[in-house]
């Protein structure tokens, strides 16, 4: 494996195609020595070889390592699942969880299966009037393992219908776990299904799989290509480094080409492989692109954006008009990064438009600055878009999961387009066709003075979506651009400055999801202005979990990030709130925050929403309509449902 | 020249041990060397595992310090009836750990995917913080529940370095 070699002495085997060499053990002290000292050095040896002996022989007393430090602290401030306070020596109180207050977590309008363990996304598409999704499921527990291909079904990527498993590990080359893997359409419309398998001996392969029967539109079973696997880890590959195959495109020889994610060393990479019947395949010697210290790249996505249009691309589209991102899910970090560049389609190269936020850098963009990962896109041929699908993993123990019987959700599948203002990033935003689960609304406009918190009366509020436009009062800013005493404070940021209780001059302000009246628990979802670079004002788009629950044993991060709002933009903010899972949108999905909260006493009839501003110096204007949102009714496929219409 | 031979033998002895076996160089990069290894030594399959096979054998030890863990609990419930909530939460937590951490971290290291492997560990270190908690302050469980989250910041690191 090509992550135990930075751990082996000097004289083990170094893969020769390694590209970087982190393991640097200087040799210089065996080169320097004189003749003269050979002897004396040959003594020594023998008597520090005799030193070792004694020292790892009594594993207590080795001296040595003065300092551990944990490799774990530095992501633990970083990444969203790092944060257990309770890994240290802090004693955790129980919360007593009860069946009442667990089975309120189960979302109403969020695919999900109807019990157990769910993970990424797997070849999702539209066939025949359906939209279909793939999951990484496993059939016997709450926590991950056994993983089979879960599938559903829907006419409107809202309303799902449970299917039988499509794929179960039945061949040697998937029996440890049929993993994630996309689909691509042929020129004939046929349907092609590339998929990592973990074999036998715990290799990781990719297989071909195909619609048993094309005329059925549910595409009930599926054939295992009898040649499987097409491809194997090639040189230099670790067996444990090589899956996630992407959908295929077209290059402009004819041949259809595939990348799947890796890593050398550090380096994350993605491997570039041209085939003209997916079952045999040429690799580039090249790689579509790499980046050093990102770690094993999973879930590679590839597909074009137009520069300006606002429709979604077919994965083979090209030209002059379209731009190119590479996406990845970051093992180390578990984060979803993307870039967005220029592909070469002669040599299958890609190069970011920005390298220093380059497709895995930390302070790069995300496709959600909260709980997000293993995403990826499809095209729907049928309305012209391109889709988004994200696994949203528990933020809790997973002694709760097993109580509960389940874990995990999707999100709200988004639609991904290019900014056509900024150039620089996409913007996403949940399917229209959630607006079918609107039922009352209710309008507000409200002017809110500094330090004020407001209920805002909608009735049951933790079935919600909230489109809402705010204003800082003018006064207020100029107040605020005279005062020469405020700093700059360019290294703000949602976590750093005490979340949603610390107060500035123009922030923060939002709204308060599903909190109860005494605001014991509350889950601010909000946003933050402050003075930036040349006065320009800079704004943070953040959700606060730390008080979103009583309870200890949950993950409770602060998220958040930076949000470009142009000239004349007002601030706008779209929040889909779903029991334990809230979907934040600031400025039409330029940035996006998901995250998972397990309240105790803000549940059922008792949740409340409200409305606050901190800020010291500003009053905002806030203008909204909260709609209750109906639940989806997701259940099992029968036949009363064969005759079920698409929605318009 | 003696000041020149003595340091000669301390760059000696330093490169020595710190080229030493693969379980002192992994254990360096955890947050509790001593721990890490004395309890890998003590597993025969030490001396020639990878890292994955190291982190397995921590696992290991984890299982094993579960179960002893559920019988302390399960004798605590006669000696110690006052205390019955706590000990049903506690035994609820740990049998989490037997039944659910420890496979989905065995089957999620030897397949390659270390990151499940992460959360199953890391999630035995908080279940036995949840149920340490449970006791206020008065637990009759705290050196074995110390230790599964000593173990479990051991394993956490080490199944990191598969990432």
């Amino acid at each position: 494996m090509a992550s135990t070699e930075a751990l082996l002495p000097v004289t083990s085997l170094q893969d020769p195609l390694s590209e970087s060499r982190s393991d640097q053990i200087p040799e210089t002290r065996r080169r320097r020595p004189i003749k003269v000292h050979l002897a004396v050095y040959s003594g020594l040896l023998l008597i520090a070889l005799y030193v070792t002996l004694i020292v790892t022989h009594d594993g207590s007393k080795a001296e040595i390592a003065t300092e551990s430090r944990p490799r774990m602290a530095g992501v633990s401030e970083k990444s969203n699942d790092g944060v257990w306070i309770s890994s240290d020596d802090r004693k955790v109180e129980a919360f007593p969880w009860n069946n009442t207050i667990l089975s309120w977590q189960r979302t109403a309008f969020h695919f999900q299966p109807e019990k157990n363990w769910m993970n990424d996304p797997n070849g999702p598409l539209f066939y025949k009037g359906w939209y279909h999704f793939f999951y990484q499921y496993n059939p016997n527990a709450a926590v991950w393992g056994d993983i089979v291909w879960g599938h559903a079904v829907s006419k409107d990527l809202i309303h799902w219908l449970y299917l039988p498993i499509a794929m179960v590990p039945d061949q040697w080359y998937d029996a440890n776990g049929v993993w994630t893997g996309s689909a691509t359409f042929l020129d004939d419309g046929s349907i092609v299904m590339l998929y990592t398998g973990s074999t036998d001996e715990f290799v990781q392969v990719q297989n071909l799989a195909y619609p048993e029967d094309p005329s059925d539109p549910l595409l009930l079973k599926w054939v295992k290509f009898s040649g499987n696997p097409v491809l194997v880890p090639p040189p230099g590959i670790g067996a444990k480094d090589f899956r996630d195959p992407t959908t295929a495109w077209k290059t402009s020889s004819g041949k259809w080409r595939i990348t799947i994610g890796s890593k050398i060393n550090r380096t994350g990479i993605s491997l570039i492989y041209d085939t003209t019947d997916f079952k045999t395949y040429e690799k580039h010697e090249t790689l579509l692109h790499q980046v050093p210290n990102t770690g094993m790249w999973e879930c590679v996505d590839f597909y074009p954006v137009s520069k300006t249009q606002l429709n979604g691309l077919d994965t083979s589209v090209n030209g002059p008009d379209v731009k190119h991102v590479i996406k990845a899910s970051m093992d180390d970090t578990r984060i979803d990064h993307y870039a967005i560049g220029t592909y070469d389609d002669s040599n299958a190269t890609w190069v970011p438009d920005n390298p220093s936020i380059d497709v895995g850098i930390s302070t790069g963009l995300r496709y959600d600055y909260g709980k997000y990962y293993a995403s990826k896109t499809f095209y729907d041929q049928n309305k012209g878009r391109r889709i988004l699908w994200g696994w949203i993993g528990e933020s809790d123990s997973e002694a709760a999961d097993v109580q509960k019987g389940w874990s995990s959700v999707q999100g709200i599948p988004r639609t991904v387009v290019l900014d056509t203002r900024t150039h620089k990033n996409l913007v996403q935003w949940p399917v229209e066709e959630i607006k079918s689960l609107r039922l009352s609304s209710k309008k507000f406009d409200m002017t809110i003075g500094p330090g004020t918190v407001v209920p805002v009366d909608v009735g049951s509020a933790t079935q919600l979506d909230i489109e809402a436009e705010f204003e800082i009062k003018t006064d207020d800013l100029k107040l605020f651009f005279d005062d020469d005493s405020v700093e700059a404070d360019n290294k703000f940021s949602c976590e750093t400055n005490g979340g949603s209780t610390a107060r500035g001059a123009l922030g923060p302000f939002g709204f308060s999801v599903l909190a109860d009246e005494g605001l014991s628990e509350q889950t601010p979802v909000y946003f933050y202005v402050t003075k930036g670079k040349h006065s320009k004002l800079n704004t943070v788009f953040c959700t606060d979990t730390s008080r979103s629950t009583l309870a200890n044993d949950v993950v409770k991060p602060i998220y958040g990030s930076f949000v470009p709002v142009l000239k004349g933009e007002k601030l706008t903010m779209r929040i889909l709130v779903d029991h334990s899972i809230v979907e934040g949108f600031a400025q039409g999905g330029r940035s996006c925050i998901t995250s998972r909260v397990y309240p105790t006493k803000a549940i059922y009839g008792a949740t409340k929403l409200f409305l606050f501003n901190n800020a010291i110096d500003a009053t905002v204007t806030a203008s909204f309509t909260v709609w209750q949102m109906n639940n989806a009714f997701i259940h099992p496929y029968s036949s009363d449902d064969l005759g079920v219409p698409s929605s318009t | 020249m003696m000041m020149m031979m003595m340091m000669k033998v301390m760059m000696m002895v330093t490169v020595m041990v710190s080229e030493g076996s693969i379980i002192e160089q992994t254990c360096k990069e955890t947050p509790d060397f001593n721990l890490c290894v004395s309890l890998l030594n003590s597993d025969p399959r030490g001396s020639s595992a990878d890292t994955s096979g190291l982190a397995l054998i921590l696992i290991d030890k984890i299982k094993g310090l579960t179960t002893k863990t559920l019988n302390e609990i399960n004798g605590l419930y006669k000696k110690r009836p006052e205390l019955k909530r706590a000990l049903d939460e506690c035994s609820r937590r740990y049998k989490t750990i037997l039944n659910a951490d420890v496979p989905e971290a065995i089957e999620a290291i030897s397949k390659g995917v270390p990151k499940f492997g992460e959360d199953g560990v890391i999630d035995a270190g908080v279940e036995a913080s949840v149920c340490e908690g449970g006791f206020k302050g008065k637990s009759p469980l705290t050196s074995l529940t110390k230790s599964m989250q000593k173990i479990s910041n051991v394993t956490r690191a080490i199944v990191r370095m598969l990432l």
